[in-house]
């Protein structure tokens, strides 16, 4: 049939059987692939669920709320042995989330020196910082944790021969100890000051900006914003008569009271994830740098703009676009690298949980806590990164 | 970590259906496969430990050669699982092991909601404190303010919670998951004291670098009854291991040894030709689902519980641990055997 040959192919009517219509094949296929998910799904729910019945493990997450029994070492919050195991897994979260946040920043401010450093036309910062990328990125994580774990406890001295630093900070093989400032009445209103300098200090940035647009004046906004930032509180603390009083690290009989205490367990961990994930983040700011067209900076420079500005204004900016998505896979590295505490007795989530499913055999649900926790904290942080990256992204106008 | 117990986990909800086809019972799937797989330590010297060529040697490890020698008439026939105290448990419970031989302490919660099964006591035991002599601590009471090292996942994690409340005293865990990273922590003075049972602080402080300068404080802060402990639901093989431990004991008890074990089956008296299964149409051996000279094969492949003790952790030994309470019931000791009849 000719005829056949004119009708357009969307029109055309199977000969056979609806299963040679590839729309119909498509869903078929779909149908049996989601068939065979869920029954996967629910073939190893039930017989977890039989297994767990057969020898005779109670599920739930009832235990939450019993009695801990144990003691956590380090905790940003009150935590005793009569606490809930609810409360022990919120103690191992914060610290999670203690090294994962201070990590992410140090590794950061790292990261970018390092990867400006490897394009410096000086020598021997580029190659030092060479040599750091290429020596930290081609260690295992945990390696690095130990390396800091050992160095740590085996350069520092026995709690009696603390070394002592300035202002009243002593640090030895149990931790960087240093005074802790004791609020009194009336210490608030310093607290308070500082919030109403920095307030200050972003509406000035923001009316010296507009003025500079409008006149070309530029104001001396570091300064200002140095003299709010120190100076009120400062002021407000003179004024209420020095309401803040610090109790100082002492000698006692097996270690130093008193004070407030940063163990050797995260200062290692912070350590070694800081450094670790710095290499990497330095390779993606040089690969950012590099990636924005060298025409760029000759046209800056060619409009008279100085070596430094055109960094500032025209490279950075441009090179952000390209830096920030892979720079959010290594926030979530850093932070699930951080499950590696439990090497080195740091109370981190995974440390914590792993202790409470000892004490007590759930683990499917504490297993469950662990991946929902993991899974929130890395969505989280992809999320803001996304924002952040639609933020910085190429405005075209 | 977690992926350890997440295989074990999903070992456990997949396997599951495939295992309990293949046979009811424990005894049968020991045999079927040919060998014992035993949980023990990851090497606590005296207990369970590794040598040089990788052969396991110590107390928990006799007692996975006494069950395969009731099974096989052959000690050889074991695996080892070696387990930290974190990992013991999913371990045992997902089939991983058939038997947790690893200084388990008996305790009514492990009996009850984790799914285990206890009965023979092969240690009794209790927990002790070790500190640096050059600290002139005398009495755990003294121990306010230390730096305490202790492994997770134990009793001894909450009976320190428990002492320390109770005594009104402070102190600042240093929490690790495996024995070696407690160990390395406390050498390098980490922390001031080291907790665990008083048998596990004997054989560690050989592993230090200088033994001599620590000592064991006097006070025993707790029960430690430790023992080989296996899964609820198998009656049976629940009764193997509880009485290969019995038949341990009660070999001292008649002074049957590994060298005259043969010369013992020629005995007239009855208790002993029951005992080693050579009275006339004995079942002693059967009942159990064994063979009836299970007790003669035992003691000839790891002799009984007093040389056991002597060989791992007591005289003959570099720990030379005194016998105490696991002494026999008759020489002031409370290890004590059902009769065998």
């Amino acid at each position: 049939m000719t005829i056949d040959a004119t009708i357009p192919p969307g029109k055309d009517k199977p000969t056979g059987s609806i299963l040679n219509d590839p729309k119909v094949r498509g869903i078929i296929y779909q149908a049996i692939t989601l068939l065979l998910l869920v029954f996967f799904i629910y073939w190893v729910t039930t017989n977890t669920i039989e297994n767990l019945k057969r020898a005779n493990i109670a599920s739930g997450y009832g235990f939450l709320n019993g009695r801990a029994g144990f003691d956590v070492g380090q905790s940003l919050i009150a935590f005793t042995s009569d606490s809930t195991y609810g409360r022990a897994l919120v103690v191992g979260f914060l610290n999670t989330i203690l090294v994962a946040v201070t990590g992410i920043i140090t590794a950061t401010i790292i990261g970018f020196l390092v990867g400006i450093g490897r394009l410096s036309k000086n020598w021997l910062i580029a190659k030092l910082s060479m040599v750091y990328v290429e020596v930290f990125r081609n260690i295992p994580p945990l390696l690095v944790i130990f390396f800091w774990y050992s160095g740590v406890l085996a350069v520092l001295p026995q709690p009696r021969d603390s070394l002592a630093l300035p202002l009243d900070m002593y640090i030895n093989n149990r931790g960087l100890a240093f005074p802790r400032p004791v609020f009194e009445s009336g210490a608030q209103f310093t607290f308070y000051a500082l919030v109403i300098a920095v307030i200050a200090s972003i509406f000035f940035a923001r009316y010296a900006n507009k003025k500079q647009m409008e006149t070309g004046k530029r104001l001396p906004v570091l300064w200002t914003v140095l003299g709010l930032v120190i100076g009120l509180p400062l002021l407000t603390l003179l004024a209420t008569g020095t309401p803040i009083s610090f109790d100082v690290p002492i000698a006692g009989k097996f270690n130093l009271t008193g004070g407030s205490v940063v163990g050797p367990e995260f200062l290692s961990l912070f350590l070694a994830l800081s450094f670790y994930t710095a290499s990497f983040i330095a390779e993606i700011v040089r690969a950012g740098i590099r990636g924005v067209s060298h025409g760029q900076s000759e046209a800056a420079h060619a409009l008279g703009v100085r070596p430094g500005l055109t960094t500032r204004l025209v490279v950075v900016p441009q090179a952000m676009r390209i830096i920030i998505p892979p720079l959010t896979s290594q926030y979530l590295n850093l932070t699930k690298n951080s499950s590696l505490a439990i090497a080195i007795g740091y109370a981190d989530l995974v440390a914590v949980g792993g202790t409470i499913l000892n004490q007590t055999g759930q683990a499917v649900e504490i297993v469950s806590i662990w991946i929902i926790v993991y899974l929130t904290l890395s969505l989280s942080t992809s999320l803001f990164m996304n924002w952040f990256n639609a933020k910085m992204a190429l405005v075209e106008r | 970590m977690a992926k350890r117990i997440l295989t074990a986990l999903i070992g456990a909800a997949v396997m599951g259906i495939g295992t309990q086809a293949a046979s009811a019972t424990t005894l049968g799937d020991v045999k079927a496969k040919g060998f014992l797989q035993c949980g023990v330590n990851t090497g606590l010297t005296g207990f369970a430990s590794p040598d040089a060529s990788g052969n396991w040697s110590g107390f928990d490890v006799d007692y996975c050669k006494a069950i395969a020698a009731a099974i096989f008439g052959d000690a050889t026939k074991v695996k080892y699982t070696p387990t930290s105290a974190k990992d013991r448990f999913p371990a045992l419970q997902s089939g991983e092991v058939d038997v947790l031989a690893r200084n388990t302490t008996w305790t009514i919660n492990r009996d009850t909601a984790l799914g285990f099964n206890f009965r023979a006591v092969n240690y009794y035991d209790g927990q002790g404190f070790m500190v640096r002599k050059s600290l002139n601590v005398k009495s755990a009471l003294e121990l306010s303010g230390a730096a305490v090292c202790v492994q997770t996942g134990t009793t001894t994690e909450l009976n320190l919670a428990d002492y320390f409340k109770a005594n009104n005293l402070q102190y600042n865990p240093v929490v690790f998951e495996k024995l070696e990273e407690v160990n390395a922590a406390y050498d390098a003075g980490r922390c001031d004291v080291y907790t665990t049972d008083q048998s596990g602080l004997y054989s560690l402080r050989l592993t230090l670098a200088a033994p001599d300068d620590h000592i064991i404080l006097p006070e025993i802060i707790s029960k430690e009854p430790l023992g080989p402990a296996v899964r609820q639901g198998d009656d049976q093989w629940f009764d193997i291991v509880s009485w290969v431990h019995y038949a341990l004991v009660g070999a001292e008890d008649f002074g049957i040894t590994q060298a005259n074990v043969e010369e013992m089956k020629k005995s007239t008296n009855p208790d002993i030709q029951r005992f080693l299964g050579v009275e006339a149409d004995t079942k002693i051996g059967t009942d159990l689902g064994l063979e009836n000279d299970w007790a003669v094969k035992i003691i000839k492949a790891v002799g009984n519980y007093g040389e056991i003790f002597d060989r791992n952790i007591g005289a003959a030994s570099p720990l030379k641990i005194e016998r105490g309470l696991n002494a026999l019931w008759s020489k002031g000791g409370i290890q004590y055997a059902p009769p065998v009849r």
